[in-house]
């Protein structure tokens, strides 16, 4: 007993003397760079960190929880406290040239802990870089772009998360560039990368669901097809009036053959997005959108179920309302936002009817954020939102109340 | 102290909102407007059954891991069963083989239904050379567990076979054979070995049980304990669903409730209901009938308005298919339930799709293709004028 006691007392001493040992002034915050020099494919390195002293390593990360009351044509769930993800940045400079980040996120909802990003970057050139690892497909922007204390909303936009698969990474390599002079920029990514399986037409979900292929961890060593998802992003931005992207990703999802025995044939998918943010500078009003367009070969013998065209996408406006000290934050930030949303999940006629697919959903998502540093978002948000199945039914109506605070860390 | 009323504020806004949050949600949708929901009178227990049925009905989708096909008609049960409601042309299912009762002579090429449709890389199901065939739209499925429990003796008393009131309607059960898993009823009634079938569109099918996992089998292509074949090869396969689902699923169809008639006491609602009667339009559509015992206590000896007479007859050449089941004649149907009637727009994507293949678009244009029996009703119904034929359909849309 006494050696438990000394034990304890012993670790007790050491851990607080460990502690006494980190001083906080060594802890170095890296701040969010802003300035105009940037465009939305540097989210991914463009994050608050922590440096320790002369350390290479620098920390970060964001974590995210919520409270919701939503229904559904008068069935509510009740009240749901959620805690939707805690992701952690690692990032290292190997070298001048060379550096290394990842970004690993929990989500206890999932039951997932994946390794979201996790890449080496090397640059020969600003306008040529080579980037290996796991990679977030520059598909649209958000999915680049995602990072919980950045948004407004408690949610993501429906249009990325249940018809484009954010977050969508996937193993690969490939090349990207920047190139800047007076107020324009050019931004160019292109990847090779794993990619889609044929879960996105077999699935639980009733419909062609490209996030159905997240769920194969598989992915990041074996590519379904055995043929590389290529995705190529251009941007141009002005800074007196934007930024816009272009990006597309397709490639072979099913897989054809096994042992050399061809089993189908070979069954593409595309995608196709843009992308389009500003803030106005006489009102400071920010507006992020974008939109995008999946096409997808399904065998003709299959259900119109599984629709072969897909599209939507979201506008968030977002108006700083008031800016003030608050409650001992200094430049602490009031904003009134709005974000709009639409799905379609299967673009299309019926073959029996020549009548219209459903399988539709528009949302207006009005809210109030507080930003009371930098970092830290508090979330008020309000969902309207109306879903249509695939007859064109009269749509299921759901609203409610979320509250939500993300914070980087 | 600025501070104070703000933080005050704050937590008394979010106090308010948080008790508030339910007055700003939807309503639920008046329950005459929709088909889904529990019989009334159900213990928790059987709520509960009710409710893991429907997720099993509703809910679950099949997909290669999960057994569906290859070859199929549809991914789930709700995909053609929208709300409960009638069903879309989308998920249309096609029989072929039978003409007469003789039974299917194609059974070994694939009958009596057409899978139409396959997984990647599968062939879909084509009808056989020589085959006649008929399409089905999905019926409803509200009600269901009272039409099971009307008695065959109600059922022969309805029959008129030789037309003995020489109204034109004659009327008579399908006898068929029913599988080895289905237990015949207490006191049913029996012809050469053969018994009184009463669901599907030739009314050919014995009980919901049959129905169900008929519809697992040769919907879904879903084997189950009690239909263990494959429907692609015909080869015997441990089922693909347990028998605790199929029996959940078969009670959610037994205790989902009948519709709810809407603007009952609206004047032309009456009239309409009177002059349905006064063209016998409800010789056939009949306004009530009652069920017998049931180990459910909240479907035992209840009365209930389904208009049917859950009977044959033939509906003349317009609507002869040339495909039959048990002993219907290629022109003889089932006479479809009209409760929920006014609700199937509901769920046929925001129009009409009647008959048994959905040819009509209207309740007129589906009056208008009655024939045989039928007839002498339709007439009737023609010979009225404008404002009382909209009478009746008034009414019909009641239902």
């Amino acid at each position: 007993m006494k050696i438990k006691y000394f034990t304890f007392f012993s670790f007790t001493i050491i851990s607080l003397s460990t502690n006494a040992q980190i001083d906080p002034s060594l802890l170095r915050r890296i701040p969010i760079d802003t300035t105009k020099t940037l465009l939305n494919m540097d989210a991914i390195y463009n994050r608050p960190a922590l440096q320790a002293g002369k350390l290479p390593i620098s920390l970060g990360g964001y974590v995210e929880t919520n409270w919701q009351h939503v229904g559904t044509d008068g069935v509510s769930e009740g009240h749901q406290f959620q805690f939707r993800r805690l992701s952690i940045f690692i990032a290292s400079s190997i070298s001048k040239q060379i550096k290394f980040l990842s970004e690993i996120e929990f989500e206890p909802a999932e039951k997932e802990i994946s390794v979201e990003y996790a890449a080496i970057d090397v640059t020969f050139h600003p306008l040529l870089n080579l980037r290996s690892g796991i990679i977030v497909n520059p598909i649209g922007a958000f999915n680049q772009n995602h990072d919980g204390p950045k948004w407004e909303f408690t949610d993501r936009p429906i249009a990325a998360t249940q018809m484009l698969p954010v977050t969508w990474s996937n193993a690969g390599f490939g090349l990207y560039g920047k190139y800047y002079k007076k107020d324009w920029m050019f931004g160019y990514e292109f990847y090779l990368t794993g990619g889609f399986n044929n879960s996105i037409i077999e699935n639980n979900q009733n419909k062609t669901f490209l996030p159905a292929a997240k769920e194969d961890a598989k992915r990041f060593e074996k590519s379904a097809s055995g043929k590389p998802l290529v995705t190529g992003k251009i941007a141009v931005k002005n800074s007196n009036v934007g930024e816009i992207g272009l990006s597309y990703m397709g490639g072979i999802y099913n897989k054809f053959q096994e042992d050399g025995l061809v089993l189908d044939k070979k069954r593409r998918c595309d995608v196709f997005g843009i992308d389009f943010n500003t803030s106005i500078k006489k009102t400071k009003t920010n507006i992020i959108s974008e939109w995008a367009w999946i096409f997808v070969d399904i065998p003709a013998t299959y259900t119109q179920q599984f629709g072969n065209k897909q599209r939507g996408g979201f506008i968030d406006i977002v108006q700083p309302f008031f800016k003030h000290k608050i409650s001992g934050w200094d430049n602490a930030v009031v904003n009134f936002a709005c974000r709009l949303e639409y799905v379609d999940w299967n673009v299309g006629k019926f073959i029996q009817t020549k009548g219209n697919i459903g399988d539709d959903l528009w949302s207006v998502v009005p809210a109030v954020s507080f930003r009371p540093n930098s970092l830290t978002i508090f979330r008020l948000n309000y969902r309207i939102q109306k879903q249509r199945d695939l007859l064109g039914n009269p749509p299921a109506n759901t609203a409610g109340f979320s509250i939500g605070i993300s914070t980087y860390f | 102290m600025k501070q104070l009323h703000f933080v005050t504020g704050l937590i008394i806004g979010l106090v308010v909102l948080v008790v508030s949050c339910l007055k700003l949600q939807p309503a639920a949708p008046a329950q005459d407007q929709i088909l889904d929901g529990p019989v009334d009178g159900l213990t928790f227990a059987q709520n509960a059954q009710h409710r893991r049925g429907d997720a099993a009905f509703t809910g679950e989708i099949f997909t290669k891991k999960t057994g569906l096909g290859p070859i199929f008609v549809a991914t789930s049960c709700g995909s053609c069963h929208a709300g409960e409601g009638k069903g879309h042309p989308f998920s249309t299912l096609t029989r072929f083989g039978q003409i007469d009762s003789m039974g299917n002579q194609f059974l070994n090429m694939g009958g009596p239904q057409l899978q139409d449709r396959a997984l990647p890389g599968f062939t879909p199901e084509q009808i056989p050379a020589g085959a006649t065939f008929a399409k089905f739209l999905p019926p409803s499925n509200t009600g269901l567990g009272f039409l099971e429990l009307v008695s065959d003796a109600d059922i022969l008393a309805m029959s008129d076979p030789t037309d003995t009131n020489a109204d034109g309607i004659k009327g008579v059960p399908n006898w068929n054979n029913i599988p080895s898993f289905i237990t015949p009823n207490l006191n049913a009634a029996t012809r050469n070995g053969k018994y009184i079938c009463r669901f599907g569109k030739k009314g050919s099918t014995y009980n919901l049980l049959q129905q169900t996992a008929s519809a697992y089998n040769q919907d879904i292509g879903i084997t189950t304990s009690f239909i263990p074949k494959d429907v692609y090869d015909g080869v015997t396969i441990e089922p693909e669903i347990p028998t605790n689902i199929v029996n959940d699923v078969l009670f959610y169809l037994q205790t989902l409730r009948a519709p709810i008639r809407r603007n009952q006491n609206n004047a032309d609602v009456i009239a309409g209901k009177q002059l349905f009667i006064s063209t016998n339009c409800a010789g056939c559509h009949k306004p009530e009938l009652k069920t017998g015992f049931s180990t459910i206590d909240a479907l035992s000896y209840k009365t209930f308005a389904p208009y049917t007479d859950l009977l044959l007859h033939d509906m003349g050449a317009g609507l002869d298919d040339g495909y039959t089941e048990g002993t219907a004649i290629t022109s003889a149907w089932k006479t479809p339930p009209l409760w929920g009637l006014g609700l199937a727009p509901n769920s046929q994507g925001g129009q009409y799709f009647l008959l048994h293949d959905g040819r009509a678009k209207s309740i007129s244009e589906a009056i208008q293709l009655h024939g045989g029996e039928a007839t002498n009703a339709k007439n009737n119904f023609n010979a009225l004028n404008e404002n009382e034929r909209q009478k009746i359909l008034t009414f019909l849309k009641s239902l």
